[in-house]
């Protein structure tokens, strides 16, 4: 519940500070024109589907309705997109960006191809979702809050890639003592969770909608065993249980009741850092940098308008899941915790990422 | 019994749902949309659905299905006429029609190839509805049973479709699809990350190359230079020779073929993670297998164009299982139909697991529209045929500047990078000298294709087992020897025997006469440079990334010896060896009036030009100087073909709000679009 109540907080502070803005944006018209929304990935993605969803919303709520197309610059991994839009200077508010946690990622990992700087950007909209990891039947019976009976038993995981989002899984697991082995270039979660079910993998982890839409049933029958979520945010910072999934223990509590897992330190400090910008913000829309306030309070109550219309809940749910959507002062609050992450905890993440997997960001 | 009792009623809806005149009026306009993105080589549905994904929102379920579907089903139908009217591969469904169908075209039978073509393509797509009908209902425990030593088998077979395709010297056919396999290893390696002949410091190099340039640089950039060199038409005297009819007559004559290529089609589509990159080339494989005299096949064998489009369109139907069942899209128009699917109406269709218990209605729909759309897009690609087809009797030299103008085009969209040009023009050059010198184009184009899955279910598969063998040793020899890989290893092992003694009658480059030693010495001394240099930069990946050195090392090792000890044949055998193969000795690239690099400069021209003042000026230049001076026109036609040109250009890529690659000119000054 707090969630909600950090969301409708935001919510009014956005919506105090457009009021006091409000005569600047009687100038702001974006009628007749067209906004690019750039996406750094192919047409094929999540972030495509994230953006294709918001556009026509958005287009709806802007002055003038202008048309919202979505253009896709796919290539190294997101960062060929995002070093382009940091050579982006603010012209007349028909340039969006979005990006996603795989943006994030080499971003806090130094990746040697990153020229961007997430804090020079306007952030005008964040989103997130939920993840829940489960497990075997065979071995889900010795699942019991605790790793404690898993610690013996060599798991095999369907997985993208050690830097990508599945760091969140992996280093979540080695915390537990956990011993799983990642098969790693399978090209999406889906392909992870078809390795699940034919039974060549043996845990898994969907992110929540598509958790919802298939793996749910395998645990409904039995095929699978709900293991945790990641848990969610509340508006102090703290992890707490998923509103998605209330039923489900957050890694958090299964930490804290296995022996040798701690919940503080540099391996839980590394890890809620990767979490927060995986998962609860894993996809920002920016302005570029140099944009002036009343458009960009345009944008923030464009957003504001659609995330509060009658019946986005609903739709919202199937595609970024029944959480937050953060707007203005939230979403930068937002992106300021999902792009920071201390010194400590960077260190500590490159330096197991390079003796588990050998991985070397150089 | 339980599964007709639920089957009827819902197929009964779906056909309710579909006969509606609004629900076929939206079908027909997909349909004609589809066809217009689809013969623009390298755009495909992709394009196609991100154009109609703005007005998907909220639209009427089954209305918003008809337009998409009849938008996706026509692609692959569509993008027939580039491969068989010039030799552009449109999209990798159509890779294995280039092979006989544009010999075809240039013996002046382009229509009876289209028509035959399009008929196998509408009884493909058919057959494939008619099987998903019954199968849909019981394809999942099927689907679960491949798992990845199926998927690494189906792989293999694919590329044992090298030993039909690799020419009159086998072990040059085995190293052009190593080299294939090589340069599809060029980047970050799936597994861990590692770089493979490619640096930070050149981003471009670190994705890989795009599978549209390699498709283009290796059957299209060679076809239009030699071509443009003889200064002919595709169609030799100009002549046209059969029309549609006979092409419907001779895919009837065929008609086993075509139904067992479908079944391939609809089959191999169905399983996740290999999509429609094998399809072809098995069902090309099959095609020359069962037929008794060989020695058409590259050449012009209508057999050849009739197998890989039956599958081809089956292969849709087929990627629909994975696609609906497991909301796993099997290819990219399907990941972007899957999000779309969720736009339409309320929303509350969800693709996946649900979809056959919540919306088996909506499911036959999906399945019958894409049958439907088939028939429409078949009917009216037939209806064109005859009149598209006497684009092959133009003098070929009008035609070139505006393939120049699409394959750069086509090359962009993949990554929008000016690179793209760089590399379908560096691809181009390989390709010229792979079919100069006779080294089978197809079969690199197979390595290229099949590289990326050979690695990655290798290296899983091999992962996966050695985890049940540490269980148990049954376990293991459970996992890997499934009934499935046996079965398949032995049509495996079968179809290589047959096709290697085969290959040989096959010259998919036709006959090529044999010329001096050096030339062809120097092209495989600059082969094996670079399969060492690969060799060398794979090995210094750390060991402990062994995934992403094991493949390029065992591969390249193969393809330096095949290449080793060609070299010592060529050093051994006399210059009239057929090694020696080298079409600038005889026939009629050497007789061609215009030299290869002075016809290659002027594509040249054309990219250096765009990477000054970017794509549209560089356009208006290129077409304008070379149809004045190379075409010899008019001013009044070169102006109205220029203008026709860039007109064409502009209007495509403005309806599909694509930009042109900008040029050092368009970094300095702010251009309104499409200068920008």
């Amino acid at each position: 519940m707090t969630i909600n109540k950090l969301a409708s907080t935001v919510a009014a502070a956005a919506l105090a500070a457009a009021g006091m803005a409000a005569p600047a944006l009687a100038e702001v018209d974006l009628s007749g024109k067209t906004i690019e929304w750039v996406i750094p990935f192919s047409e094929t993605g999540g972030s495509a589907k994230w953006a294709n969803f918001f556009a026509p919303l958005l287009s709806a709520q802007l002055p003038g309705t202008p048309t919202v197309v979505v253009k896709f610059m796919p290539g190294a991994g997101s960062t060929k997109g995002a070093n382009w839009f940091q050579d982006q200077k603010h012209e007349d508010g028909t340039l969006l960006f979005g990006t996603s946690g795989s943006t994030q990622f080499p971003y806090l990992l130094d990746d040697p191809r990153v020229r961007y700087e997430y804090s020079d950007w306007v952030p005008i909209m964040a989103s997130g979702t939920g993840g829940v990891a489960y497990l075997n039947p065979e071995d889900g019976k010795k699942f019991d809050g605790s790793a404690n009976a898993l610690k013996d038993i060599n798991f095999i995981y369907g997985s993208q890639g050690a830097t990508r989002l599945d760091l969140v899984p992996l280093l979540a697991w080695k915390m537990l003592g956990m011993n799983v082995e990642p098969v790693f270039g399978i090209k999406g979660r889906g392909d992870g969770r078809l390795m699940f079910e034919r039974g060549e993998a043996t845990i898994d982890y969907q992110t929540s909608s598509a958790y919802l839409g298939a793996s749910a049933d395998l645990v409904a029958s039995g095929k699978a065993v709900a293991m945790m979520s990641w848990g969610a945010l509340d508006e102090d910072g703290n992890i707490v249980r998923d509103p998605t999934f209330p039923e489900i223990p957050t890694f958090k509590e299964v930490c804290e009741a296995t022996d040798g897992c701690e919940t503080s330190g540099e391996a839980w400090d590394a890890w809620k850092a990767f979490f927060i910008a995986g998962f609860p913000v894993q996809k920002i829309a920016f302005l570029p940098a140099g944009t002036p306030d009343d458009v960009k309070q345009t944008y923030v109550e464009a957003f504001d308008a659609v995330r509060s219309a009658d019946g986005f809940k609903e739709r919202a749910a199937q595609q970024v899941g029944k959480y937050p959507v953060f707007v203005g002062d939230g979403a930068a609050r937002a992106t300021k915790e999902g792009t920071t992450v201390s010194a400590e905890a960077k260190a500590y993440v490159i330096d197991w990422l390079q003796q588990d997997y050998g991985v070397s960001l150089k | 019994m339980d599964i007709i009792a639920t089957a009827l009623p819902a197929l009964g809806d779906a056909w309710a749902l579909i006969l509606q005149p609004l629900v076929l009026g939206y079908l027909v306009l997909g349909v004609v949309m589809g066809l217009c993105v689809g013969v623009f080589p390298g755009l495909g549905g992709i394009a196609g659905l991100s154009l109609l994904l703005p007005f998907m929102f909220g639209m009427e379920p089954v209305l918003g299905l008809a337009l998409m579907i009849g938008m996706v089903a026509v692609v692959p139908t569509s993008d027939t006429f580039a491969s068989v009217l010039m030799g552009i591969p449109g999209s990798s469904a159509s890779q294995a029609t280039v092979l006989d169908g544009f010999p075809l075209a240039k013996k002046g039978q382009a229509a009876r190839a289209l028509s035959a073509a399009f008929s196998a393509s509408l009884f493909g797509g058919l057959v494939g509805a008619l099987f998903l009908t019954i199968f849909i209902l019981i394809a999942r425990p099927i689907v679960l049973a491949f798992g990845l030593p199926e998927m690494l088998m189906i792989t293999i077979l694919g590329l044992s479709m090298v030993a039909v395709l690799a020419g009159r010297v086998a072990l040059k056919g085995l190293a052009a699809a190593g080299l294939g396999l090589m340069i599809g290893t060029i980047g970050e390696a799936d597994a861990g990350g590692s770089l493979r002949m490619a640096t930070y410091d050149i981003p471009y190099l670190t994705d890989g190359l795009a599978l549209v340039i390699v498709g283009l640089g290796i059957f299209a950039v060679p076809e239009i230079v030699s071509l443009l060199r003889q200064d002919r038409s595709i169609a030799r005297e100009a002549k046209l020779g059969a029309g549609w009819g006979a092409g419907v007559r001779d895919w009837f004559a065929n008609i086993w073929l075509s139904m067992r290529c479908s079944l391939i089609g609809v089959l191999v589509g169905i399983i996740p993670g290999l999509g429609g990159s094998v399809v072809d080339w098995i069902a090309y494989g099959h095609t020359v297998q069962t037929t008794k005299d060989k020695s058409n096949f590259g050449k012009g064998e209508i057999r050849g164009v009739i197998g890989p489009e039956s599958s081809n369109n089956a292969k849709e139907g087929g990627g629909l299982v994975p696609t609906l069942l497991f909301g796993i899209p099997g290819s990219g128009s399907m990941a972007i139909f899957i999000g779309a699917i969720a736009l339409l109406g309320s929303g509350d269709i969800e693709v996946g697991p649900k979809m056959l218990q919540d919306n088996l209605d909506i499911t036959y729909s999906i399945v019958w529209l894409l049958a439907l759309a088939n028939v429409v897009g078949t009917l009216l690609c037939i209806a064109a045929s005859g009149g598209i087809a006497k684009l092959t009797t133009i003098r070929f030299t009008y035609l070139a500047p505006f393939l120049f103008m699409l394959i750069s085009f086509a090359a962009f969209q993949s990554g929008q990078n000016f690179e793209d040009l760089l590399a379908l023009f560096v691809i181009g050059l390989i390709g010229i000298f792979l079919r100069r010198f006779d080294w089978s184009r197809p079969a690199f184009l197979i390595g290229f294709v099949l590289s990326n899955p050979v690695e990655k279910f290798s290296n899983q598969a091999f992962q996966i087992a050695s985890f049940r063998f540490r269980k148990s040793f049954e376990e293991g020899m459970e996992y890997i020897f499934s009934p499935i890989v046996i079965v398949l290893l032995i049509v495996t092992v079968v179809s290589v025997v047959l096709g290697i003694r085969q290959a040989k009658t096959i010259m998919a480059e036709g006959d090529v006469q044999s010329g001096s030693k050096r030339a062809p010495l120097v092209f495989l001394l600059v082969i094996i440079a670079y399969l060492v240099t690969a060799l060398i930069n794979a090995q210094m990946i750390p060991d402990f990334n062994l995934t992403d050195k094991i493949v390029p090392l065992v591969v390249g090792g193969i393809a330096l010896a095949c290449c080793l000890i060609m070299l010592v044949q060529m050093i051994l055998r006399p210059e009239t060896d057929v090694i020696f193969a080298d079409k600038e000795a005889a026939g009629e690239d050497a007789d061609a009036p215009y030299g290869l690099w002075s016809t290659l400069g002027w594509f040249g021209s054309l990219i250096v030009a765009t990477f000054f003042v970017g794509f549209i000026l560089a356009l208006v230049g290129f077409m304008l100087s070379f149809l004045r001076v190379r075409a010899g026109a008019s001013w009044t036609k070169t102006l109205i073909l220029t203008a026709a040109g860039i007109t064409l250009m502009c209007v495509m890529a403005g309806a599909l709000n694509r930009d042109f690659p900008p040029g050092l000119l368009q970094g300095a000054v702010d251009l309104p679009w499409p200068l920008k």
